[in-house]
């Protein structure tokens, strides 16, 4: 069965007819040519797909593309302003934050969809009192990460890097 | 994946009507779980009714002081909830101990009750498993089951199932008493949340009460008065399903129990109600000798498997823990 949708992805809307199996992630890359988001595991584990959904983040591989609607897909590519990186991505520049670069862009999406969270003040597995604001520790910032899996093993840099962006935000005291 | 028709439906009576009149079809809500088990063969749905929009993604006042949580709320939100924080930290808790962080944005209430188990057994299409091709064996009674039940399994015949339930949420839902809104194709009913999840009996194809086309619309939280929390036991520190997890809750008054509410997850085809140890605990002082004489006193029915047997006294001991726990943090 094939379906008509329009999806809005970093600011464009494209119109496009996909085979209602499609997941969003196979839209993005293999009809859009949009490559950001990466395909690693395929079902929801690796979080190499991660795309921010209406500003929030969730594993494109398991979304079907023709229930995303009129809800805004924010790439890793798509948090740049005009054509200047966002602070995430200058972030991981400057501490090194990857080797092979695959999961990055997840990453990327990732950390900026998790300190939303605790902006909003939302807690974690890691927060010792749920109705505290939280505050991103290393500690709480692995553990809202542990959906994204870097297979370099590059965490030693993500954490710092992530951590500089939560100081400047305001999240990280 | 096998090719399905693609359906919205205007409210969830055409929802269930759409889904009553087509046996082989499904509902989708945040499809975490479902979409997956499409891309590995093991669901196979020729209609797919998206109900995601349809139900209220509200957490609601009840008179009674309680909480209505609308089905298509998603795990995230409900974890964020203030009043779910203050006044049910268990479930907040066992929320945020399950899956990640872009899991939870889109997995749902009602998706996360009906997810199905993680058995390697159940999710690989070339191997044997009544759960999913009713007949055909269980792989794990004798092959890889450290992660597997100790507790009420189908250990022979063509039932055989060994299978975990696999949600944090449920355990919790399960020890507050929770009731789960079920709209059907004959109106709408109340399932209480231990009546909803089942041991695999003769018919593990089946985890749960509901009927085909009977769609969670809400769930209700009873007002709670006991200190609660849950606690959970896995192979890594995070994003991995329970070993054993307990969902505990607990009043003391005059230094003995006063009323306690105790569920165990990852130890059975269901979340598990420790109805045996929550009676040895009421009116019993508050010593880790009469948490552990009651952690007991619920295992004694445990039938380990070959591989499994730790699980045995590792729930145990999560349980007198978390008691502790709440007791120290009720002085």
């Amino acid at each position: 069965m094939d379906s008509e949708i329009t999806l809005r992805v970093d600011g464009a809307a494209h119109e496009l007819t996909v085979d209602v199996r499609t997941t969003l992630l196979d839209a993005l890359r293999e009809r859009l040519r949009i490559t950001s988001p990466k395909k690693g595991c395929d079902h929801g584990q690796c979080g190499a797909c991660t795309v921010l959904l209406d500003g929030r983040r969730v594993n494109s591989c398991l979304v079907l593309a023709v229930t995303v609607g009129e809800s805004e897909v924010t790439t890793s590519d798509g948090l740049a302003v005009d054509g200047e990186p966002h602070a995430l991505h200058r972030s991981f520049v400057d501490r090194d934050a990857f080797q092979c670069g695959y999961c990055t862009p997840g990453q990327i999406c990732s950390a900026a969809g998790m300190i939303a969270e605790a902006r909003a003040g939302w807690p974690s597995a890691v927060t010792a009192d749920v109705t505290e604001a939280p505050n991103l520790t290393d500690a709480e910032i692995r553990e809202r990460m542990s959906g994204n899996l870097c297979r370099c093993a590059a965490y030693a840099h993500i954490v710092p890097a992530v951590a500089a962006v939560a100081e400047a935000e305001g999240v990280r005291r | 994946m096998r090719e399905f028709r693609y359906e919205r439906a205007a409210d969830p009576a055409a929802a269930v009507a759409l889904l009553a009149a087509a046996p082989g079809g499904a509902f989708l809500a945040g499809g975490t779980n479902l979409v997956d088990l499409m891309k590995l063969g093991v669901a196979t749905p020729d209609l797919l009714v998206d109900v995601r929009r349809l139900t209220s993604t509200e957490v609601d006042d009840l008179p009674d002081g309680g909480l209505r949580i609308g089905a298509a709320v998603p795990n995230a939100d409900l974890a964020a909830d203030r009043r779910v924080r203050e006044r049910y930290p268990v479930l907040a808790q066992a929320l945020l101990a399950g899956a990640s962080g872009q899991l939870r944005n889109r997995a749902t209430t009602g998706g996360n009750l009906l997810q199905r188990t993680r058995c390697g057994y159940f999710t690989d299409v070339t191997t044997p498993c009544n759960k999913r091709t009713p007949g055909s064996g269980c792989g794990a009674l004798e092959g890889v089951h450290r992660n597997h039940a100790v507790l009420g399994q189908t250990l022979d015949g063509p039932g055989t199932c060994v299978a975990t339930h696999p949600s944090d949420m449920a355990v919790a839902l399960l020890a507050l008493d929770a009731v789960v809104l079920v709209l059907g194709p004959g109106g709408e009913r109340r399932v209480p949340l231990a009546e909803l999840h089942r041991l695999p009996g003769e018919d593990p194809s089946r985890d749960t009460s509901l009927r085909h086309g009977e769609l969670i619309t809400a769930v209700d939280l009873p007002p709670l008065d006991l200190a609660s929390r849950y606690r959970k036991a896995r192979d890594r520190a995070s994003y991995a399903f329970a070993l054993v997890s307990v969902a505990a809750a607990l009043r003391v008054e005059d230094g003995v129990v006063a009323d306690v509410r105790l569920a165990l997850g990852g130890v059975a085809h269901r979340p598990w109600r420790a109805t045996a140890a929550e009676q040895a605990l009421r009116g019993r002082p508050t010593t880790e000798e009469a948490f552990t004489a009651a952690a007991d006193a619920e295992l004694a029915a445990a039938t380990p498997l070959r591989d499994n047997e730790f699980k045995v006294p590792l729930a145990r001991n999560l349980v007198v823990r978390t008691l502790l726990d709440l007791v120290e943090a009720s002085r």
